[in-house]
């Protein structure tokens, strides 16, 4: 076939659906504008979601990445357009979520004038991002965006930024396809070294407290049954981190819980009684371990990852084993005996009723006085069969959300974890509905969190995009609050905080809604939520002072959690 | 853990943008960097930059693990003063009135195996290679003498002591296992 002469603009078109794109979240502007005009006529192919603020673009992106798998794309204009990306960006990294943001760029002789809307995008986004690159001429676009698409994807995913300059949309070149599946610099899954294997092995076998951390480099290595496989074989319990939650189902027998400040007593207390601590695919956050120095102290560490720099960073390990999970775990499984570990196993049980009697039944069955968080949040899970995505926003709503959602399949948590990023909810919750049409989606907001994404409901109305939107209403941004009244004498600084009406919001944007102040209400309104065809916002006003327990204060011993506070 | 001394050598590829996000690993983690020279490398399109840092060598681990992580980064060692052969080289612009009244200032130049290559009514110029305080020495004895109009010293260069190429090795090693892999591209 003959190559034919096109546009850079034209060509990064046909090389987004090269690579399989078929769905991009994106805002025009000027120095973009010769990407959307050649948009213009792929609309067939490329379904493009105007959103109402660049961050919900990147957002979406993420929440589109993390349901599916797939790499999720933003389209932007350069300055603004591009710097309102970059929450986005930086949450993508440090949540390894696979995004590629497109933004125009001044063309190449404007550049460093600080011409009208130039931004140095590669320069801010460097630190933030897997790989930021400039396209400065039309006959670059094809690599740039092969190379965009394989660094996002493989590996430890991560965002790549693309700073698309003018010139380079607009002049001509022969364009043809290019996929990239080599870097020479740059080793996407590490060497296994087989000895590692076998010493993880022969730890495990001789343990006897074994215990698992699970986190999100699972769904992320899609190893849901090479995790089972390796768990049952050798009769090791775990916890998950938070955003590890879906890699395996809540009701397996070796699920634990989840770890962390917020997380489950269990799986806390044994992480320090463990004589075998079995890290897989998670990174020892600070909000998993608590104080480093009193960590685990008693057990031989495995750690398994997949990025190499993630070893010795924030705890020091006896048995590093580098490689994708889905790999290592099958090596693992293959060398670990079959053991049973049954009283080990039973001794979680007194920490979950401990825990049960004197947290969870308060938060998800009071019975009496306000509405609390937990209990929508189980009501929400129980009423899709457990098999809902859950989209969190950050605060109270997002660790008691997470915390009492039940998951049965795989991927279904979205949130901002390692970020934090309040207003990543509900964007992030449109992007799903793309990545993954034929689940529901659920996304839990507080207030705060709410308030910094609004304008999404425009997108939402727009597109009727089937969003289930739960807003977990306290009038405070709840777990700053929760702070100041546990470390700061109760000063609410700036978190008491006045409320619109919501119902009157959701009305002007034509969504479906429904304001829920009293228990018995609630059964009814979820169900009406779950029956509605597209969007639904669902407000629940819920106890203003209501807390997030057990917790492990920050800087303390993962195992000494306070149960009230 | 105690600091010293470590030479990080780091090779990339040739793209813009790259010293910065080396030394943003070095600022990011509060660690200093004491000197930095960057050049091409004897291998085609790639870039080497020798670094020298003083800190513990839990942290250096980390800094050279961080820096590996960088898409365009091919590979990053860290080295102490026995595994390498090290440079530096210095310019010391002093006062050529001064060098002929005061006899002592060309025998510490010559103590120190300085060379002078420049020599007019108003200036001079020494330079002077070697291990940084055979330079540092030097200096400090000139500017007793009250002499210097301008000193610069550049960052050190090192080259590896082992028989091993490991960065070739990388290179060959990655392409040849492309190769076997895809057989054909594009
Ligand atoms: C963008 C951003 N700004 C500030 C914060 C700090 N922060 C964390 S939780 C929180 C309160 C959130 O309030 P709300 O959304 O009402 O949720 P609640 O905790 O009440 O459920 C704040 C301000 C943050 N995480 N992100
Ligand atoms: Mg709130």
């Amino acid at each position: 076939m003959e190559t034919e002469f096109i546009t850079g603009a034209e060509a990064l078109m046909r090389s987004l659906e090269h690579h399989g794109v078929t769905t991009i979240f994106g805002y025009p502007g000027g120095s973009i504008m010769p990407t959307f005009d050649a948009l213009y006529d792929h609309t067939d192919r490329l379904n493009h979601i105007l959103v109402r603020h660049e961050q919900a673009a990147a957002h979406a992106a993420e929440g589109y990445a993390r349901v599916s798998g797939k790499t999720g794309v933003c389209l932007v204009t350069s300055g603004p357009g591009a710097t309102n990306t970059i929450t986005g960006i930086a949450d993508a990294m440090i949540d390894s979520t696979p995004i590629v943001v497109i933004a125009g760029q001044v063309g190449t002789s404007f550049l460093g004038s600080d011409a009208f809307q130039e931004v140095d995008l590669v320069g801010i986004t460097q630190p933030i991002s897997k790989w930021s690159y400039q396209i400065r001429r039309a006959e670059d676009v094809p690599l740039a965006v092969a190379k965009a698409f394989y660094i996002a994807g493989s590996g430890r995913p991560g965002p790549v930024v693309l700073d698309f300059t003018k010139n380079a949309q607009v002049s001509k070149f022969q364009y043809k396809p290019v996929s990239v599946d080599f870097i020479r610099s740059y080793v996407p899954v590490p060497e296994t070294e087989p000895n590692s294997v076998a010493e993880a092995a022969r730890l495990i076998n001789a343990a006897k407290h074994p215990f698992a951390l699970v986190g999100q480099g699972v769904e992320l290595g899609n190893a849901h049954q090479e995790l089972k496989d390796f768990l049952e074989k050798a009769d090791i319990p775990c916890g998950t981190t938070m955003l590890g939650l879906s890699a395996i189902e809540s009701s397996h027998r070796l699920n634990k819980g989840m770890l962390g400040m917020h997380g489950n007593l269990g799986p806390n207390v044994k992480t320090n009684e463990c004589d075998v601590l079995i890290a897989i695919g998670m990174r020892f956050d600070d909000r998993v371990t608590g104080n480093t120095e009193t960590y685990a102290k008693q057990a031989k560490i495995i750690h398994l990852d997949i990025a190499p720099s993630e070893i010795n960073k924030n705890i020091n390990v006896d048995v590093a084993v580098l490689g994708n999970c889905k790999d290592t775990l099958r090596q693992l499984a293959g060398m670990v005996y079959p053991a049973r570990h049954t009283e080990w196993i039973e001794s979680f049980k007194k920490y979950e009723d401990e825990e049960y009697y004197k947290v969870i039944s308060k938060e998800i069955s009071p019975g009496e006085g306000p509405l609390k968080m937990g209990e929508v949040a189980r009501a929400v899970s129980e009423a899709n069969g457990n098999k809902a995505v859950l989209v969190t926003d950050v605060g109270q709503n997002q660790l008691l959300s997470a915390r009492y959602f039940k998951y049965s399949q795989k991927r279904s948590i979205i949130t901002s974890g390692g970020l934090g990023t309040m207003g990543f909810g509900l964007p992030a919750a449109m992007g799903a509905t793309y990545g993954a049409p034929e689940r529901t989606v659920c996304a839990f907001m507080g207030d705060g969190g709410l308030q910094m994404s609004i304008q999404e409901f425009g997108t939402i109305m727009e597109h009727r995009i089937p969003v289930k939107m739960i807003l977990l209403n306290n009038n405070y941004l709840g777990n700053v609050r929760q702070w100041q009244a546990m470390f700061f004498n109760r000063r609410y600084s700036f978190t008491p905080m006045m409320n619109p009406d919501y119902m009157k919001i959701a009305e002007g944007y034509g969504i479906e809604s429904c304001l829920v102040e009293t228990r018995k209400d609630l059964p009814e309104a979820i169900n009406r939520m779950l029956n509605a065809k597209g969007p639904f916002l669902l407000e629940v006003r819920v106890i203003d002072e209501g807390k997030v327990l057990p917790m492990t204060p920050p800087g303390g011993t993962v195992s000494e959690m306070l149960l009230d506070c | 853990m105690e600091n010293r001394l470590y030479t990080i050598l780091v090779y990339t590829e040739n793209t813009a943008g790259l010293l910065s996000q080396v030394s943003a690993v070095f600022t990011r983690r509060q660690i200093n960097i004491e000197s930095i020279s960057a050049s091409y490398s004897s291998i085609k399109g790639v870039h080497k930059y020798t670094i020298t840092t003083y800190t513990d060598e839990k942290s250096v681990v980390k800094v050279v693990k961080q820096i590996e992580k960088k898409v365009d980064v091919l590979q990053a060692h860290y080295f102490t003063d026995d595994e390498i052969f090290y440079h530096e080289i210095a310019l010391f612009k002093i006062s050529t009135p001064e060098l002929e009244d005061n006899p002592n200032i060309s025998k510490v130049i010559r103590s120190h195996g300085g060379s002078i290559v420049e020599v007019n009514s108003v200036y001079s110029v020494v330079k002077k290679g070697g291990l940084s305080e055979e330079i540092t020495s030097l200096y400090n004895e000139l500017q007793e003498t009250g002499c210097i109009f301008q000193f610069v010293r550049s960052g050190r260069i090192a080259i590896t002591k082992s028989n091993v190429e490991r960065v070739n090795e990388f290179i060959l090693e990655r392409e040849q296992k492309h190769r076997k892999h895809s057989g054909c591209k594009e």
